[in-house]
């Protein structure tokens, strides 16, 4: 009887264990999730026009934190690109503590898939939406709540498997 | 004597000079001890083991801006502790507050005890289970007599 219950005990350890370590500790969970997208009024990177989420109301959207400094957002890159060749939902790039030079070469040299790019010269609304890793993505819904966050880049997979059905399930 | 008063003054000029280097970070001491207190407290979100004052991470540094910001603002601690974990969750927290999704967290290492306590007490309680047998009147003599056997053996 002891024996069993200690065979069991070292076996729930075993799983409990090999179930933390396969997590990624670099994905803490969002508490965004199911709460409105933070406010914000930031200027456009090309033009002179501004920027506020409110203005996306109506319509499901993505936010896409990127910066010319990030290299894995260079990887992300062709994967937002045949994303908005597709014309699914708007994609809002937050130009996450760049220089605005960069940002634009950044953009002629690599293609731009945004709809248009907003500055964050100074981190504070990456701050608000609780950005730690570039580049993230934001799946925004027609009310301007935040329903899905991806911490590090949007692959074909993850586009496929979760944002687009999330996209049609957030249209219906 | 004047040799060393010199010395003594280039040398007080050298220390005045260097603390005057150093003058940004202190520019208030008081909003520097409560950003260190409150800072030691939370997690860097980009080098997660270390703290958000040790890090030197370039969203630690805005992270700490922020905070010092919220001091001069005249925030409490608590609406500071607040502010992050809206953004970034009680993972920030070194020490989350017990509620539903922590509660593993805290109450898991003292259940752990507990099992490992159970089964130590187990063992012990069986193993004197054991050493305190006794033997049926049959179970002896047979003992007796293969004592008494081997007794001959060695004599012989």
């Amino acid at each position: 009887m002891g024996r069993i219950a200690i065979v069991v005990g070292f076996f729930a350890l075993v799983i409990l264990l090999a179930v933390g370590l396969k997590r990624d500790p670099r994905e803490v969970p969002s508490p965004l999730i199911g709460k409105p997208a933070p406010a914000f009024e930031l200027p456009r990177l090309a033009g002179s026009e501004r920027f506020s989420p409110a203005e996306m109301r109506g319509k499901v959207w993505l936010l896409n934190v990127w910066a010319s400094w990030c290299v894995t957002c260079r990887d992300e890159h062709p994967v937002l690109v045949d994303f908005a060749a597709t014309k699914r939902v708007p994609l809002v790039g937050l130009n996450y503590k760049d220089q605005r030079d960069e940002a634009l070469k950044w953009l002629s040299r690599f293609g731009d898939p945004y709809q248009f790019s907003v500055v964050d010269a100074d981190g504070r609304i990456g701050i608000d939406y609780g950005v730690y890793g570039v580049p993230e993505t934001y799946v925004i819904d027609r009310a301007g709540v935040i329903r899905f966050k991806q911490i590090g880049p949007v692959t074909p997979e993850l586009l496929k498997a979760k944002i687009l059905p999330m996209i049609a399930e957030l249209e219906k | 004597m004047s040799r060393l008063a010199a010395l003594a003054g280039a040398l007080f000029i050298a220390c005045t000079a260097l603390a005057r280097e150093a003058a940004p970070l202190a520019e208030d001491p008081k909003i520097e001890t409560r950003l260190i207190a409150i800072a030691e407290e939370l997690r860097c979100l980009v080098c997660q083991n270390e703290s958000l004052i040790a890090s030197r991470a370039e969203l630690a540094m805005d992270l700490k801006r922020q905070v010092r910001e919220q001091i001069k603002a005249g925030k409490s601690d608590q609406q500071i502790r607040d502010y992050m974990v809206e953004r970034y969750g009680d993972f920030v927290l070194y020490r989350p507050p017990v509620k539903a999704t922590t509660l593993v967290l805290w109450a898991g290492p003292f259940a752990l005890l507990i099992a490992g306590l159970c089964t130590v007490w187990i063992f012990v309680r069986r193993r004197r289970t054991a050493q305190g047998a006794t033997l049926s009147a049959e179970q002896e003599a047979r003992a007796n007599e293969l004592l008494a056997n081997r007794a001959n053996d060695a004599s012989r």
